[in-house]
């Protein structure tokens, strides 16, 4: 078998702000050609640090940055050529049109694509020649994503592509990565919500303090934690009843708890539920709530530091 | 990645696209139009209005109506600069009363014995000129002969009008707050809009940045000095004694020096207010330093070089050699090498010292 390109490789990045802030620990990141990949992680955990960095917008303290097959030292010129970067919350000039902008940004490449293609291509044709200011938030964040790829770029960097927008254009965002990735582009992307990871990446690097915690495709890390189900429910009155009560019923995994609620991680609910039922008439306990669903990365997250990702 | 044909860039299309954007962005932009290009107008048309030539107002002059006064009162009417006096009767604690308030500017008292007496304020200049021109014009209508042969000339040509003081004054003025914001406030917006670190994430270079926004501010220039010349030439009747390549030149270097300066004083600052205070502090001593409304010679002597070593005041002082007086740009070397040196210092430094994010 033949192992696939590697776009990007680094090898422990550590990144000090100022000599005392650490943004970056020691992160070791390897992506494939061809991979949409993303790094899941709260505010503050030094996703866009990292990003940037391999962008060249910033400088490792230490650590080894090779981008395909190219380094900042060395091919800076030619690397900038062949990467589209979308960056969090830049603002374009507002009293620029569309594809005013657009031209702009395709005059600084050597071979950049058709701005129009690039418009129909992005659903932007309609407004090519409002001026930026009056978009929406969902045009801008395509606009800011246009002007990534109007380079036509090898890889893509994408830096909270869909925080803040509303459902409709955050799919509009994902059709978009998808189809870079399907024409065999490489994706890089920081999110922190753990939706958007699970569906668009092919791998996911949960990174949480400026280290990576958990690496894998989605269901890896799911599975990781012991099941791909949750079953969660709370009782009425079962205080000190002992998680080895619930640990011995069929298929479970791991047994937690959070606000009152006991959760079962399982892999196949219809085996666990009926001996659960019948655990909790046995001993005369009563039900006051119980739900299933699928296991998230989110709660990968949980399980793995305790707090939730939208926490700051 | 597509199949329809890749487009291929030559070297300075980067550096054209910046130009052209920035210079749309410029005109869409009411509030500097209104700042570049009519604020410098209203200003030379409200203060030239307000200083223009005129006649000066004629002495008032009352008269105590008793015994003689309207022998004087004739007298006055019939001397040769008559139009020079506005004469009026009063009876006398009248007229007494309108010198005090300052309603007249002289008040004659004839006494008795046929002599005069002028009630002046020495310290009021038209009461002192009133004086002067009441007593000029008595006596020549009673017949007194001039002691010494002497004739005037009027001299109120176009060229030595405060107008035209002013006029050069403006453009220097404009050259350095548009030259300042321009670039100043323009880098600041985009560095806060994280459009800097955005660019350089491209392949961009960064001296085709910095090319066309110095080259956006040469083309501002001939807009601005064009507006305000043409203003003060059309509407004014301004005579511009210098060559139109040397003004143009002096201008260019002026624009040039501003334009580094605002490179400086934006190099660093991460807010837009953080940087119109600091373009407020440096220019705040040229506008009242360097001669723009006001000739600085009345400045104490012993700060006048440093006043002359403002680049400001090197522009202001250039521009009126060579329009008002139509000295050659060589002439000006001193006043050139001054703006020099502020702009490659301030250009040096504010590259070293320039962040992209």
């Amino acid at each position: 078998m033949v192992s696939p390109e590697i776009a990007v490789r680094c090898r422990n990045l550590e990144k000090t702000y100022e000599g005392k802030v650490e943004a970056v620990r020691g992160i070791d990141l390897t992506i494939y050609k061809g991979q949409c990949y993303g790094l899941l992680g709260p505010n503050g955990a030094g996703k866009t640090t990292t990003i940037e960095i391999l962008e060249g917008l910033l400088h490792a303290t230490s650590g080894e940055v090779e981008v395909l097959g190219m380094n900042w030292r060395e091919h800076a010129d030619q690397l900038r050529q062949c990467l589209g970067v979308s960056l969090q919350e830049t603002r374009l000039a507002e009293k620029l049109s569309v594809r005013e902008t657009l031209g702009l940004f395709a005059s600084f490449y050597t071979s950049p694509r058709p701005v129009n293609e690039v418009l129909e291509e992005l659903a932007l044709t309609e407004k090519a020649d409002a001026w930026v200011g009056k978009l929406s938030g969902g045009q801008k964040q395509r606009l800011a994503i246009a002007t990534a790829l109007v380079g036509a770029p090898r890889m893509l960097f994408l830096d909270e592509p869909t925080t803040g927008l509303d459902p409709q254009s955050r799919r509009q965002v994902w059709d978009i990565v998808r189809r870079f990735q399907s024409s065999g582009g490489t994706v890089l992307l920081t999110t922190h919500y753990m939706d958007e990871a699970e569906r668009l990446c092919d791998f996911i690097s949960i990174v949480d303090h400026g280290k990576v915690i958990a690496a894998g495709t989605p269901e890896e890390l799911i599975f990781s934690i012991g099941g791909q189900h949750r079953v969660e429910f709370a009782l009425d009155d079962a205080n000190g009843v002992s998680d080895d009560a619930w640990r011995t019923l069929p298929g479970v995994g791991a047994v937690h708890h959070e606000d009152g609620i006991t959760a079962l991680t399982v892999d196949e609910p219809h085996r666990t539920i009926p001996p659960l039922l019948a655990l909790v008439d046995e001993r005369g306990w009563h039900l006051s709530q119980l739900t299933t669903r699928q296991s998230s990365l989110e709660d990968v997250f949980v399980r793995l530091t305790g707090r939730h990702l939208r926490e700051q | 990645m597509s199949n329809a044909p890749k487009l291929h860039n030559g070297r300075w299309s980067a550096y054209r696209m910046l130009l052209v954007v920035r210079m749309k962005e410029m005109f869409r932009e009411p509030e500097a139009i209104f700042w570049t290009f009519l604020f410098p107008v209203l200003l030379a048309l409200g203060l030239g209005i307000a200083f223009r030539d005129k006649q000066p107002d004629p002495a008032h002059i009352v008269i105590a109506e008793q015994q003689g006064a309207d022998r004087i009162a004739a007298l006055l009417k019939s001397a040769p600069h008559a139009e020079r006096l506005k004469v009026e009767l009063q009876d006398p604690p009248a007229a007494a009363n309108s010198f005090r308030l300052g309603k007249a500017d002289l008040e004659v008292v004839p006494n008795p014995n046929g002599s005069v007496e002028y009630v002046y304020d020495p310290a009021r200049a038209e009461s002192m000129l009133a004086h002067a021109l009441a007593d000029d014009a008595l006596q020549s209508a009673a017949g007194r002969k001039p002691a010494v042969e002497t004739n005037s000339r009027i001299n109120a040509e176009p060229g030595s009008r405060y107008i035209d003081f002013l006029i050069p004054g403006l453009i220097g003025m404009n050259l350095m707050g548009s030259g300042m914001w321009g670039v100043g406030f323009a880098l600041v917006e985009m560095r806060q809009r994280k459009l800097l670190k955005r660019y350089i994430a491209t392949p961009m270079r960064r001296s085709d940045f910095m090319l066309a926004l110095g080259s956006s501010r040469m083309l501002l220039m001939f807009v601005e000095l064009g507006l305000v010349l043409g203003f003060g030439i059309l509407f004014f009747h301004l005579p511009v004694a210098g060559s139109w390549l040397s003004i143009v030149a002096l201008s260019g270097a002026g624009a040039l020096t501003f334009a580094a300066l605002g490179l400086l004083t934006a190099s660093r600052a991460q807010k837009i207010e953080t940087v119109s205070g600091i373009m407020n502090v440096i220019m705040m001593p040229m506008w009242i330093f360097s001669g723009i409304f006001f000739s600085y010679e009345r400045f104490p002597k012993l700060i006048l070089p440093l006043i002359r070593a403002l680049p400001l005041t090197a522009l202001n002082d250039a521009l009126r050699a060579v329009i008002l007086e139509g000295r050659p740009l060589t002439a000006q070397a001193a006043r050139l090498a001054v703006l020099a040196v502020w702009g490659v210092v301030s250009f040096f430094f504010a590259v070293r010292w320039f962040r992209w994010n």
